[in-house]
């Protein structure tokens, strides 16, 4: 049953990054883009107000970032427990 | 040469080189035509998924509608980008390790059930036709604006195109000439922008040029000289709100949701030849989409900054000449109420008339002739505009002829199909459907804009939370999800046509529930789904042990294969 353990690990781990990184996606669009845009707005970057800049420009940059650290991510995490694809892919 | 002449130029050479592409890329296989052989390269997926997704409404008429809209046009730039990130996480790669062509497939394998496969297929089907009618009519908008024929003819001349590589190349040829399609749209879209972008405020990059200072030497920033003059013609002011805030939330979760629930999009990522392969296609995917999502809000201040010192009080005799071109389009209309002879372009809080209609949809169109850019830029926008068009129309013609020869006849009614009549068949079902949609393009329903809300409440609301709980709880069984897709698509459904169609005279927030407009509705649906699923499981028998081994297989990455060689 050693593989069922690994197996049980690698996606416990899985979740824990879906949480931390979903969090942030949640925030930076819906917590500073919606729910707190006029609060934000109070700080001033250049000609944006905070909220607004996060509403329109900052929360896509953020999304771009989420996806590129989930992928490095979980290569490492699928290399860590031998998951990885590297005697399948590519035939 | 006149800007007729540019046109024709540059929407002369991109059809060649599409077709160009079709006849390189055939499908040979049932592999090629659905998920092109399963061996895409991950940046290449990423520009077809980019073009496949940014549609003639990302191209033509987002930032028009944000220029109207302001700070409430936020909802459409996170929503359609932060899909992505639900689509990366949580989809993607479980659907690119399960190995099937489809997401009909994929619903109907997880639960077992053919009432599965079948209320998926249906879905997928009425998703992707009311996307594409809109395609459509936006290649016969251009080509009648542009290059002066009917909109008939337009429609006709994309029809044609379209028909040629989708039903000769399949997935292969869509995803080759979809490249070539997003590279000449995202080159079309910034040329203007940072044209314009220097012009009014001496930055060459449109993003920060739209929190810069203008250049008329008053040191004032853009946006605030944007608030003005909306507060002055008493328009609200640009970087304000008026949607209540509950419901920008619920447009933006589902937008969000819809997009990843899209199959057009699902599909794509059927296509890369390992997981981790589909992992990061979708990160290209998005930095693809984020350069002209984070360029359009851009566009949408410029052109409205524009337009406002353009035309507010101007005298109607000495209207630019773009001015009297759109006139003649009826997508621009003066009513001179008054008798001064003047211009008042005023909002709801002025106490002079509003004599000037303006369609949403021009602002990018007519954004080159505004800012006087030269002939060729605006050849080359109405180019850009038809390959976001027929990119999409494309990738949605494909969902409905995999949906039809593959879901409904080799999944469904008759199995024992060969390759070779399925082939065929969704060939033909491919060229059954370019025909529909062009005839909705030429004769369109009344009732585009209200479907498209419909599109992606439904796909909120029936596939995402299906597909989510099938990797995510190795007990949610078929009762479950196959009552939570019903109740959530009944219950957006009801709403949207107790709305849009039955009572549109009571389509406001004093009678929404708790603030939610029919847009934003798909997310309560896509909770209603979740909710009923998982309760209606815990009373229901567990699912059968292969299923829950099959669940286990798609949670880990190794072993993936190539798309058309699995098979469970």
């Amino acid at each position: 049953m050693a593989h069922r353990s690994k197996y049980k690990q690698y996606w416990r781990k899985n979740l824990q990054y879906l949480s931390i990184l979903l969090t942030i996606w949640f925030a930076v669009s819906y917590g500073f883009g919606i729910l707190l845009v006029d609060q934000l707005d109070q700080i001033r970057l250049g000609g944006f107000g905070l909220g607004f800049w996060f509403a329109q420009q900052g929360s896509i940059y953020i999304f771009v970032l989420i996806i590129f650290v989930y992928v490095w991510l979980m290569n490492r995490l699928d290399r860590k427990f031998g998951f990885d694809e590297k005697e399948h892919g590519d035939r | 040469m006149n800007v007729q002449a540019w046109t024709f130029i540059m929407v002369a050479t991109s059809f060649a080189i599409y077709i160009g592409v079709a006849l390189w890329a055939r499908a040979r296989s049932t592999g090629d035509f659905y998920v092109a052989g399963g061996s895409v390269h991950p940046v290449v997926n990423g520009m077809a998924t980019a073009a496949d997704w940014m549609s003639a409404a990302s191209f033509i008429s987002m930032a028009g509608l944000i220029s109207f809209m302001g700070r409430d046009g936020s909802v459409y730039l996170m929503g359609w980008t932060g899909g992505y990130v639900l689509l990366a996480l949580l989809l993607a790669p479980y659907l690119r390790k399960f190995g099937k062509y489809t997401v009909p497939d994929f619903v109907g394998d997880r639960y077992y059930s053919q009432i599965a496969r079948m209320v998926a297929v249906v879905c997928a089907i009425f998703v992707s036709f009311t996307y594409v009618t809109g395609q459509m009519r936006g290649v016969g908008i251009v080509f009648s604006r542009f290059l002066d024929v009917e909109i008939t003819t337009g429609v006709f001349i994309g029809m044609g195109i379209v028909f040629f590589y989708a039903v000769l190349g399949g997935m292969k040829g869509i995803t080759y000439t979809q490249v070539a399609q997003y590279c000449l749209l995202i080159f079309a879209y910034l040329v203007p922008a940072i044209f314009i972008s220097m012009i009014m405020t001496g930055h060459v990059i449109p993003q920060f040029g739209f929190g810069a200072t203008v250049t008329d030497g008053s040191g004032q920033y853009l946006l605030e000289r944007l608030d003005g003059l909306n507060h002055a013609l008493g328009f609200s002011a640009y970087t304000d709100g008026s949607k209540a805030m509950q419901d920008v939330f619920f447009i933006t979760a589902a937008l969000m949701v819809g997009t990843a629930g899209l199959p057009h999009v699902i599909v794509r990522f059927y296509t890369v030849p390992k997981v981790a392969a589909a992992r990061i296609s979708a990160g290209w995917a998005l930095l693809f989409i984020a350069l002209l999502y984070t360029t359009a809000p851009s566009v949408a201040a410029f052109a409205r900054t524009n337009l406002l010192n353009t035309v507010a009080d101007a005298p109607y005799e000495q209207a630019p000449e773009w001015f009297r071109n759109w006139e003649t389009t009826g997508l621009i209309r003066f009513d001179d109420r008054n008798g001064d002879g003047r211009i008042q372009y005023t909002g709801p809080a002025s106490e002079v008339e509003n004599e000037l209609f303006i369609d949403r949809d021009i602002m990018v169109l007519a954004n080159p002739e505004i800012a006087r850019l030269p002939d060729w830029v605006i050849g080359l926008v109405a180019a850009g505009g038809l390959a976001a068009a027929l990119s999409t129309a494309a990738g949605l013609l494909l969902v409905i002829s995999t949906a039809i020869a593959h879901d409904l006849f080799k999944r469904g009614l008759s199995r024992n199909i060969s390759e070779r009549t399925e082939l065929i068949t969704a060939r033909f079902a491919a060229g059954i459907a370019v025909c529909i949609a062009g005839y909705f393009g030429i004769n369109p329903p009344g009732f585009v804009a209200q479907v498209v809300a419909f599109a992606f409440g439904l796909a909120a609301a029936s596939f995402f939370p299906a597909i989510i709980l099938g990797i995510f709880s190795r007990r949610m069984n078929k009762e479950g999800a196959v009552t939570g897709m019903i109740i959530g698509i009944s219950f957006t459904a009801i709403y949207i046509i107790y709305f849009k169609f039955l009572h549109p005279e009571l389509n406001n927030s004093e009678h929404w529930w708790w603030g939610i407009s029919p847009e934003g509705i798909g997310t309560l649906g896509m909770l209603l789904n979740f909710c009923t699923a998982w309760l209606i499981s815990r009373f229901t028998p567990r699912p059968p042990r292969s299923v829950v081994e099959m669940v286990d297989r798609i949670r880990v990455p190794s072993g993936a294969g190539k798309a058309h060689e699995i098979s469970i």
